[in-house]
């Protein structure tokens, strides 16, 4: 039993990782694994998202409705940012850092001057369970669930649908795309507000167990970029074995040292990775099966 | 034109001035005061009524006539939470701006990074928040509390409580290392045990892991040091896994007032001693907190960093009403050597010990509990900066320009 006990524990805290960095990685897998725009400003999206979540949540609505209007309100300035800013960027993806880290700094601001230093959290739902000597929070396990679901969603939704045929075909070879009829500035900008909303969604799921302030994106910032880079262009094969991969690292490291060395193997972990696949986890799957 | 209406301006402030209150001919001149503190990034929240406070006390010194005659200005900068703002505008305000004073610095890191800048352009800087103690410099006074009089009221009061199993979890930094050290000092001196500590890097959020290791201990007590809004997420985490062994803090609730940011219970049995919060139940906090909520009716929080840059200014005040209108940094710390530069402020008396330039305080015993509602169980009155002094640092004989900690004490003579 107490053997058992500590494998769940072991377990539950790989998945609690393998969820964190899939869900801080996956609005920008689309966005950057994908588009090649590298958002800087992911984590306000993920911000954005958590502040609308809370608000909405405190006003009464169920949570699970709060998440998703958090997804939708990112997603919905998501499609204004890209008419705005990124449409005029998408050949000169070094200008897409300067432009996005832009508008992470002016949403940091603008939230800390318009709303103030810090709104009050809503609590996490659902209590707790008890195996063994330990104790977990349940909601932890619909974040886990969630981050599966998503990445479920992403592969139908990319592989299966009309709408992400075309958002791929669209991306790989614009031109040709285009000949044969497909609007393409339609389809990346409802590709980069799938990215926004994503994370705004993100933000949601995670707004209960954090404190909602204006720099709370830039936890997430690290970790979605070394996911998108260790996973490589692919949403699906290159994020989820990316999160998986890093995810059972930083679980063991840290059960063994702490949080300072859950990072350090992280980021060692991410060096030998790119080192040895320059072109990501799925880019060294896709060349295998083709 | 406008030159002309300057000066003439400046002529007739002159004479009015010398009309008052008699001074020497720089009297018009007003005191210049830095502010670098943090108003954006990872400190803000903490840091925002800390200028707030200064500003309050500037405006009430300036509309009773000013010190010593003289107007303060106020040249405020925001040092966005980073290192190396603190050190570009510690340069500019001492060496551009050519201000008599500063009043600057949040977290421990920002501190020893203007420090050096302060001690070679000779200037004179008050740091106006707790930290871990140990800075023996001149050129400094510190009026937030020290692990002497945090620590030592706190933990034997919770050992006793709850049991002498004693669980840290801090800050990666200079602040969460020495201050983990002196919680090791101060537990064995009464008796206790360590039987963990984790140290956690800022801007860290997710603490499942860390969780699941105090569970896998049980300790009777856990002392949390966490700093910024990232690391605060701990409580949310570990209140959701059911982890309720009763907590200690020498930052949180004072500083972070993460029991107005959370959801109740998640704070709940949190015990930090504080030399003040706004729930402090003085007639003179009560009169203070109504002339800050007049002034600043948005404020969210009162928290005692705030308070120090409040009583702050009146201290630099007294010294430079007492050393004649002299803003030389060796007049006032003459004044200070005579061990008597006391202000009431509105935690209580507090006094500036001559052999740190550190600042005596009252230190309230705060719990947080179910509803995150405050109560003080304890008040201890005028706690002082003893350590310093005790482990051989005297600021009136030698100034070493230094910091030490409990493992790296002052040199003997």
């Amino acid at each position: 039993m107490d053997f058992l006990s500590s494998l769940f524990g072991f377990v539950y805290q790989c998945g609690d990782a393998f969820a964190f960095l899939v869900l801080a990685a996956c609005g920008l897998a689309v966005i950057f694994g994908m588009m090649g725009v590298i958002n800087l400003a992911h984590g306000e999206f993920i911000m954005c998202g958590a502040y609308v979540t809370v608000t909405t949540a405190r006003a009464g609505l169920p949570l699970p409705l709060a998440i998703l209007c958090g997804g939708l309100a990112a997603g919905a300035v998501g499609l204004v940012v890209e008419r705005l800013v990124i449409r005029q960027l998408y050949d000169r993806p070094m200008d897409t850092i300067v432009a996005t880290w832009g508008l992470s700094l002016i949403a940091t601001q603008g939230t800390l001057i318009v709303l103030g230093s810090s709104v009050q959290g809503v609590g996490v739902p659902l209590g707790s369970f008890t195996v063994g000597a330990y104790s977990y929070s349940t909601y932890r396990l619909v974040l886990i669930a969630s981050a599966l679901a998503i990445l479920a969603g992403l592969y139908l939704g990319f592989n299966k649908t009309r709408f992400g045929i075309l958002a791929r075909a669209t991306i790989q070879l614009p031109h040709m795309a285009e000949a044969l009829g497909v609007d393409t500035k339609f389809v990346y900008s409802m590709t980069f507000a799938l990215g926004a909303a994503l994370a705004g969604l993100v933000g949601g799921l995670y707004a209960p167990t954090m404190t909602i302030v204006p720099t709370m994106g830039s936890t997430f910032i690290m970790e979605a970029f070394v996911t998108v880079v260790v996973g490589g262009a692919d949403v699906f094969l290159g994020t989820s074995p990316a999160a998986a991969v890093l995810g059972v690292v930083k679980a063991a490291m840290t059960s063994w040292q702490g949080q300072l060395f859950g990072q350090i193997g992280l980021l060692i972990a991410v060096i030998i990775v790119i080192r040895v696949l320059p072109k990501g986890i799925s880019g060294f799957i896709l060349r295998e099966r083709g | 034109m406008l030159e002309s209406i300057a000066r003439g301006t400046r002529i007739a402030s002159l004479i009015g001035a010398g009309l008052l209150v008699a001074g020497p001919a720089f009297a018009a001149d007003p005191i210049k005061l830095g502010v670098l503190e943090d108003q954006s990034g990872d400190f803000a929240l903490a840091t925002i009524g800390k200028v707030h406070g200064i500003q309050l006390a500037t405006d009430e010194i300036n509309a009773a006539g000013g010190i010593a005659g003289r107007k303060i200005e106020l040249v405020i900068y925001d040092t966005q939470s980073d290192n190396t703002r603190y050190q570009e505008f510690m340069r500019r305000v001492l060496q551009r701006d050519k201000v008599n004073v500063v009043f600057a610095g949040f977290s421990s890191a920002s501190r020893e990074a203007y420090r050096p800048i302060v001690d070679q352009l000779d200037g004179f800087a008050f740091y106006n928040n707790q930290y871990e103690g140990g800075v023996c410099d001149g050129h400094m006074v510190v009026t937030g509390a020290v692990p002497e009089q945090q620590f030592s009221t706190l933990i034997p009061w919770m050992m006793e409580k709850y049991g002498k199993r004693v669980y840290t979890i801090a800050a990666d930094y200079n602040f969460g290392q020495i201050s983990a050290e002196w919680v090791r000092m101060i537990v064995k001196q009464n008796g206790g045990e360590m039987v963990g500590e984790e140290f956690i890097p800022l801007g860290v959020s997710q603490f499942s892991q860390t969780i699941a290791n105090i569970q896998k201990v049980k300790p009777d007590v856990l002392i949390t040091l966490l700093v910024g809004t990232a690391q605060a997420s701990y409580y949310e985490q570990a209140a959701a896994a059911n982890l309720k062994v009763p907590m200690g803090s020498s930052v949180n609730v004072g500083q972070g007032y993460e029991h107005k940011r959370f959801k109740p219970p998640s704070l709940a049995n949190m015990y930090a001693t504080v030399n003040y919060i706004e729930e402090v139940d003085t007639p003179e906090s009560k009169a203070f907190v109504a002339k800050w909520k007049a002034k600043f009716p948005n404020e969210p929080y009162i928290n005692q960093e705030a308070e120090n840059s409040y009583h702050a200014v009146y201290l630099y005040k007294q010294m430079v009403e007492r050393a004649n209108g002299s803003t030389a940094r060796a007049d006032l710390r003459a004044v200070i050597a005579k061990g008597d530069v006391c202000v009431d402020a509105p935690e209580g008396k507090v006094c500036i010990d001559p052999k740190s330039q550190h600042v005596s305080h009252t230190i309230y015993m705060a719990r947080v509990g179910e509803d995150h509602s405050i109560t003080f169980p304890k008040v201890w009155h005028d706690i002082k900066p003893y350590w310093l002094g005790e482990a051989g640092c005297d600021l009136t004989k030698k100034d070493p320009m230094a910091q030490y900690t409990p493992s790296n004490p002052p040199p003997k003579p």
